[in-house]
Parts: structure tokens; sequence; C-alpha cells
């Protein structure tokens, strides 16, 4: 049964190996039919992350509940499924066999020849992994994942070392297979992959979600421009009531205004009040991204 | 509250029920078994070496007799089937390391198969292709020449099959304790100078004194000894069961105390 349990929640989530913290109190609760991306630089926690999800690795502190109940028990029937990163695969097998070997561990499963089609493999069922590059392989972890038909399927960094075409072919498969309902999570510090592919975005950085939001939202932060002024004594609370502003912050004697509107705040600011040296700059996604995920040194 | 929700794969979804045994299936192991016949290294080391070792070694001595009046070649022919079980054993338990090393077992725990079905597939995996040795080494041996009564095959055989039990114990013991890829060429060294103690290259009695006595210490030696006894018609002294026995008990222990720590949560 289709149950209304998120897919996903994870509550005050920390992992630590020796001094380095790794996950430091990340909550996080995905609702069925999300399509989820985790973004992130490397180091930030992402896979640590997954890895307690998937009930691989054992949170310090935190819980975490998959499908409504405890990784094991979702993996075990087969209701969650994943593709990692590198490794994890038997070289002396062929294709196929791997999948028809996999295939018996299951009570039930998609039939191999069907998932080998929508992974876009049939055509190498028969040879050998050890000769298969890394993106067949890839696609092969994929085809993996989809035998037991899972409602929640992660991903952790799925492209990483393929070339471009083989990360386009594998986003290809992924979303051949995409069909409603299915809740996917997938790691990523490709900003084109989360944005391509996601109708959510994560952002971590060390260890904690820094901002989380319709790829819209997310875009958001990076939409519009700030208006920078030399103006001491501002005005906060009025600054943000205006129309069209996004955040304010003042920082000594500066005020950074973040706006969809920079030409209205910038003749507020030269017309209304004392400010004075005015900066107007753009901000994309990228530039949000850095700055969201970029760890901030000294104070 | 009983409304429908609507499902994403239509009314019935997929059978969400946990597998039986654990994930074990005959079609697995099938596969498994597969792959270890199509490792030509194994196959070089378990079934074409040591029935070559009886053409080189054990045939030049037909016409010799035992004490009992039995072929010789029988005697060497038995305690090489031992040493070929053995030997495929261990490479079937060991090829956990190698497993370990390309991160199939962390892929695994992505499926519903338990650690413990794994092992028994293992198991029986090793077991499977030391029965093969055996046989083969038998094969060799009887189209060779060499002429027993068949209790002598029956129970020889299985001695030395059973006995193998010990080194695919010790095989997952090595397994789980080092995750290398390139495992049995630091094993194969090790199995050779425990035959060779184990009396299976030539009998315990022509080695020194002292070597002798070490050697009834070493975890090949009970199985030797039982394997060859229904040949001999010597009895089977405590000390040879006492020797397999522990061994058993040792590898058997051991390679479960790493099997949980290598699956325990982190």
């Amino acid at each position: 049964m289709t149950s209304t349990h998120p897919a996903v929640e994870l509550d005050g989530l920390t992992k630590s190996f020796g001094a380095v913290t790794a996950v430091d109190g990340l909550s996080l609760r995905v609702q069925p039919g999300e399509v989820v991306a985790f973004l992130g630089p490397n180091g930030a926690g992402k896979t640590t992350t997954i890895d307690m999800l998937l009930g691989l690795s054992r949170p310090d502190t935190g819980t975490v509940r998959v499908l409504g109940g405890t990784p094991d028990d979702a993996v075990a029937r087969g209701r969650v499924a994943a593709v990692l990163q590198t490794g994890g695969l038997l070289k002396d097998l062929t294709v196929g066999e791997t999948v028809r070997m996999t295939a018996y561990f299951y009570r039930h499963t998609r039939p191999a020849a069907e998932v080998l089609e929508r992974a876009g493999i049939t055509d190498i069922a028969d040879r050998v992994v050890g000769r298969c590059s890394g993106g067949q392989q890839q696609r092969l972890r994929f085809a993996l994942a989809l035998l037991p038909d899972p409602d929640l399927m992660v991903l952790d960094e799925p492209t990483t070392g393929m070339d471009v075409e083989g990360r386009r072919d594998f986003w290809q498969a992924l979303r051949r297979d995409a069909r409603r309902g299915r809740t996917v999570i997938f790691a990523t510090h490709y900003l084109d992959e989360a944005d391509a592919y996601a109708d959510r975005i994560v952002l971590v950085r060390q260890g904690r979600i820094v901002a989380d939001g319709t790829t819209a939202e997310i875009k958001n932060l990076a939409a519009g421009r700030t208006v920078r002024a030399t103006l001491p004594g501002a005005d906060q609370a009025a600054l943000a009531a205006l129309p069209g502003v996004d955040a304010v912050e003042v920082r000594g004697d500066s005020v950074l205004v973040r706006t969809g509107d920079s030409d209205a705040i910038a003749r507020h600011l030269l017309t209304r009040t004392a400010a004075r040296d005015v900066e107007i700059t753009s901000r994309n996604l990228e530039d949000a991204f850095l700055a969201l995920t970029t760890a901030q040194t000294g104070a | 509250m009983t409304t429908a929700t609507p499902t994403r794969a239509g009314a019935a979804g997929p059978d969400r029920r946990l597998p039986a045994l654990g994930g074990f299936a005959p079609g697995a192991l099938r596969i498994e078994l597969r792959r270890v016949l199509r490792n030509r290294r194994t196959l070089a080391f378990t079934l074409i070496m040591p029935g070559v070792f009886f053409l080189i070694f054990g045939l030049p001595q037909g016409g010799q007799s035992l004490d009992n009046g039995r072929p010789v070649t029988a005697y060497v022919m038995i305690s090489l089937a031992v040493y070929a079980a053995m030997v495929a054993t261990t490479s079937v338990g060991g090829a956990v390391a190698t497993e370990r090393a390309l991160g199939w077992s962390r892929q695994l725990r992505l499926t519903p198969l338990r650690p413990a079905a794994y092992v028994a597939t293992k198991l029986i995996t090793a077991m499977s292709l030391g029965l093969l040795a055996v046989v083969v080494e038998f094969l060799v041996g009887a189209v060779a020449g060499v002429r027993v009564p068949a209790y002598v095959w029956l129970l020889s055989g299985l001695a030395a099959w059973l006995g193998s039990l010990v080194f695919a114990a010790f095989g997952l013991f090595i397994g789980y304790l080092a995750p290398a890829e390139n495992v049995m060429q630091i094993i194969g060294p090790v199995l050779a100078v425990l035959a060779m103690f184990g009396g299976l290259f030539v009998p315990v009695e022509v080695l020194p004194d002292v070597l002798q006595q070490v050697a009834k210490f070493t975890p090949v030696y009970g199985m030797g000894v039982l394997a060859r006894a229904p040949l001999t018609g010597d009895g089977v002294s405590l000390a040879a069961v006492a020797n397999l026995v522990v061994w058993a008990l040792l590898f058997g222990v051991g390679a479960a105390r790493l099997f949980r720590r290598d699956t325990a949560r982190v």
C-alpha cells in the first residue's frame, strides 16, 4: 500500500568521523513524488547523509525514517533502491548476469530485460562488467536499482567521473524512467544537473542545510541584484518593507539590499536617505551556490 | 479512513514482502557456480595442477605398495585430492576479500540479501568446487590405473571433501580479514606450506623429527590422516580428529567474528 508517510524524514542527524563533523544537525523531510537534488561541494556531507538514509551507517544522534519505517526494512522490501558512486560490481560477471543474480535476492522484481532496456544497456547485456565503461557500469547500477520498482530512488553523485556524453546518456535514462510518483533524491555537485532534473534543491554545506526550496526559489536567491550603499544608521526594517525587497543586510556602515527591482531601491536610497557610494551588482545561480556553499573563513 | 490514494503503479503495486531465506536463491547460486567455473586461475590451481602433480609424482611410483599391500599411487592420489579440495574451498571463501575490495558487499547491502544468506551461498559454492576437485583428482587416478576397493574411493573421497570445509572457513576468515583483490596470490604459497606439513606432498614420516612433531599441530594434518585412513587401514588417532575439530572451530569462529564485525553498521 502506498501510505501517506513522507518518503524520507531525517531529524537532527549528526555524524562525526574522529574530529571531523561530517553531518551537523541535519533535518529534512521529503514528500512522496518529489525529485530532490542534494547539492553541495565535495565534503559537504552529502554521501554521509545518504549512507545514513540507506542504513549503511548509523547516525551518532538523530533519527532516520524511510517511507515510514527503518532504512533496513525499506531496503529489504525493495521500497528503496540506490545508485552509489563507484565500485560495487563484479568484474567477471556479464551485465545480464549481474542483473539476473541481483533479481534473485528479491521477492519480486521487474523483468531483467525490462530494466536493461530502461537503463539503455540491452545491447551490452552479454558484455563482461570489467570491460564496460564507467558510464555503462553506472547505467548497470541504475538497472539494478530499477529491479524492485522502488518507491524511492537514491542516487549519490551518479555521474561522477563520466564524460559529457556519459552524463547526458545517464540522465536521459533516468528521465525516461521518471514516472509519476517515484520519489528521487540525488546528490550532485553539478549545478546544471540539479537545475535540470530536480524540482526541489537542498543546498548543503559543512553538514548543514543552508538553503532548501523549489528550483525556482533557489534560483530566486540568485536572481535579481544586490544594491550596496554606505548608509550609517540604516533603518533595516524600513528598507525591508519596500516593495521588491528580498533581503536586507547591514554590515557596519554598509547596507546590502537584495531585490528584484534595483532601480527603485537605488532611487529610494539616493532620494530619501543619506546613502552614498551606491553600487548595483547582479548575481547568478553560480554566485548564489558559491555564496551559500563556500565555507566562511574567519569569524 | 480508507480513501483510495492513487497509487503509482496501478491498483496492485509491487509485492513488498521480504524474500524467503534472507534472499538465498538457487538461481543466484547457479550464476555464482558458473562464475567460479569460468575463472581460469581457479580451475588451473584446483583441477588441473593437482592432476598434473599426480602424473608427475604419483605415477612413477606405480607398482610400489604400502605396508598393507595397497598401491602407493592411491596414497598420493588421495593426498593430492585433499590438497585440491582445500585449495578449491579456500579460493572460493577467499574471494570474499575480492568482493569486499570491489565494493560488491556494499552493493549487496542495498538488496534484501541477508549476510548469512551470502555466506551460505559462498559455502555451498566452495563445497561444490571442492567436490569437483576431489572427483577430478580421483578420475585422473582411476584413468591412470589406481585400483582400490570401492569403500576406499567413497570414504577417502568423502573425508577429503568434508575436511575441506575447514578451509572454506579459512578462506572466509582471510576474506573478512583483509579486503584485497589478489588474496589468493598471498594464500597460495601458505596453503602449499600447510599441505607440506599435512603430509600431502610427502609422508609426514619422512620429515625431520622436530618438524614431524610440529606438523601434528598444523591444520592440514588431521584431514590428511582421516582421508588416508580407509586406504592405509591405520586407526584414526584421537590427535588427528582433535586436530581437525580444533582447526575447524578456530577458523569457523574466527570467520564468524570477522563477518559480524564486517556487517556491523558503523
